[in-house]
């Protein structure tokens, strides 16, 4: 049996969203090069909240490339509102599943996209629960494997 | 093109292994223990086997101990010496940072049971030397345990004057050798070795064999009770096939350990050359005291796993340090004990070759390992933020 499914290789071969965003409206970065994964989101809205462009740039194994990858395909033309109700759960379902050992890296995708809208309210003066982001104060996802 | 670069992990059977342990499967398939014609062939074969062995080792055939592997010799090892060592009181045994986890997880087992681990700092390149040990070396050391080469960076340890050491201090020396069997020489009397631990799949011999020499008059303990099997040290039916072909690789490396050794480290020194030009890497362990086929490099603002998937869809199958790769948090405990900092030890990749590499072979790694290590740190917000200052270079 192979170590991911053909969905978390497809995306690891061929990342979609990799790079940057010059003028980004916000810009979220999670993990530390210490653990071994860093994902960085950069995401652009339109007027209505769209997200008009997203990119990623991620240091970390073939499962947090993909997952990287996988998120911001699945953000992509979406309101902020789905933005922000997406679950690395959504993302290991959308990848066909991850080894047990790996899902942290889901938990990732799903930490620096809503890091990245933290800092587009951040920047925008626009107020929110500060609860919504309590899971990024620390290194939480060090600790799921 | 498909290049096998993972021979410290395993190595592919020798048509000379394959052909004794077939021999051995169509006819001495008795059990060693049976009385009858049969079952005396096999222990015939076993007995030519454990001579064989013993040859290549420098020692006598009854200091030969057949084992499942290189983890259980280390186990029975270190778990003899301790326990004649507790009989005399002494409770302290001296090993390093970077042995391998069958050697350092017996130690913690024996820590929780009361006994003191001294693990000696390996240094920048991966070395130690017998100062440190004469140093370390108390009244109450009961054991020293050192690998005689690396199986992650290679290097290769001082381990006839270590062995000298502990010979003039009277403390027993065990050495895992799982990696430098049959790659380099090996002489148990010569380099005051007491105990010594090898395992068939590292010299082109079969998987779940290899063997424990411990000198004439070391009582070993058991691991495995049971029948009266290896001098009633070792229980359970002897894994004949297995054992005659491990001999056979044996002692074909050994034959051509010379040759091979000149072969492959020709092919080391051309891939270490040519890595070595990517920018901001380095060599893990020191250049020159290192075994033939080992190439161990660190690539900063990378991680490894995914290294070895994209290598691997090249054809070219390595191994990394990374935790990813582990399957644990931190990153290789060999390499933290050379002291790389965690962010570039997750950036490790290991290729280890054998005398069946070939140029060509090498010249396609060489060509794939840069292509993929830009292809990654053009992906990376670490290898950004470097190129960028906003973080500094470590490598």
């Amino acid at each position: 049996m192979a170590l991911y499914s053909e969905k978390v290789m497809d995306h690891f071969l061929h990342p979609r969203n990799v790079g940057v965003i010059a003028d980004a409206d916000g810009v979220g970065e999670v993990g530390n090069a210490k653990c071994g994964d860093i994902m960085k989101i950069y995401l652009k809205f339109d007027e209505n909240q769209n997200v008009q462009d997203v990119k990623f740039e991620t240091f970390g194994c073939g499962s947090a490339i993909a997952s990287s990858s996988m998120a911001t395909e699945m953000i992509m033309g979406k309101p902020l509102s789905q933005v922000l109700e997406l679950t690395n759960k959504a993302v290991t379902e959308a990848l066909d599943g991850l080894p047990a050992h790996k899902l942290h890296c889901s938990v990732l995708a799903e930490e620096a996209i809503k890091a990245a809208v933290k800092d587009y309210y951040d920047k925008n003066g626009i107020e929110y629960d500060p609860a919504m982001f309590a899971q990024l104060e620390d290194c939480e996802n060090c600790d799921i494997h | 093109m498909k290049v096998y670069a993972d021979n410290a992990a395993t190595t592919k059977m020798s048509p000379t292994a394959i052909s004794a342990m077939v021999t051995a499967m169509e006819t001495t398939y008795g059990n060693p223990s049976s009385l009858y014609t049969i079952g005396q062939e096999a222990a015939e074969a076993l007995q030519a086997a454990r001579e064989t062995v013993a040859k290549c080792l420098g020692c006598e055939a009854r200091e030969i101990t057949f084992t499942s592997g290189g983890s259980e010799a280390d186990n029975q090892a270190i778990v003899s010496a301790a326990m004649l060592g507790q009989r005399r009181g002494k409770k302290h045994i001296i090993s390093t940072a970077f042995e391998h986890h069958a050697v350092l997880h017996t130690l913690d087992k024996l820590k929780k049971q009361g006994f003191e681990v001294e693990l000696l700092d390996v240094h920048e390149t991966g070395l130690i030397t017998p100062e440190q040990v004469a140093a370390a070396i108390r009244p109450d050391t009961c054991l020293v345990t050192i690998m005689y080469a690396n199986n992650e960076i290679g290097t290769i340890e001082p381990i006839a004057e270590i062995g000298a050491v502990c010979k003039e201090k009277g403390v027993l020396f065990h050495t895992d050798a799982v990696q430098a069997a049959g790659h380099l020489h090996i002489n148990v009397k010569e380099q005051n070795i007491d105990m010594l631990s090898l395992s068939g799949h590292k010299f082109h011999g079969p998987k779940g064999v290899g063997v424990l020499y411990a000198r004439r008059g070391i009582m070993l303990t058991n691991i495995i009770e049971g029948g009266a099997q290896e001098r009633g040290k070792r229980a359970g039916t002897e894994n004949v096939p297995g054992i005659v072909a491990m001999a056979a690789a044996l002692k074909e490396a050994c034959d051509n350990i010379d040759a091979n050794a000149a072969k492959v480290t020709a092919l080391r020194d051309r891939l270490i050359d040519g890595l070595s030009k990517i920018p901001h890497c380095a060599l893990n362990g020191d250049r020159v005291r290192r075994l033939p086929g080992n190439v161990n490099f660190c690539f900063e603002g990378i991680e490894g796993e995914s290294l070895l998937l994209l290598l691997d869809q090249k054809g070219i199958s390595a191994s990394s340090g990374s935790a990813c790769t582990s399957g644990s948090l931190d990153p290789s405990h060999v390499l933290l004990a050379i002291g790389r900092v965690h962010d570039v030890a997750h950036g490790s990749l290991r290729l280890s070759l054998c005398e069946e590499n070939t140029e060509e072979e090498v010249d396609y790694i060489l060509q794939a390992v840069p292509e993929v290590v830009q292809y990654l740190r053009n992906m990376s917000p670490v290898w950004r933020d470097l190129m960028e200052g906003k973080r500094q270079f470590i490598l």
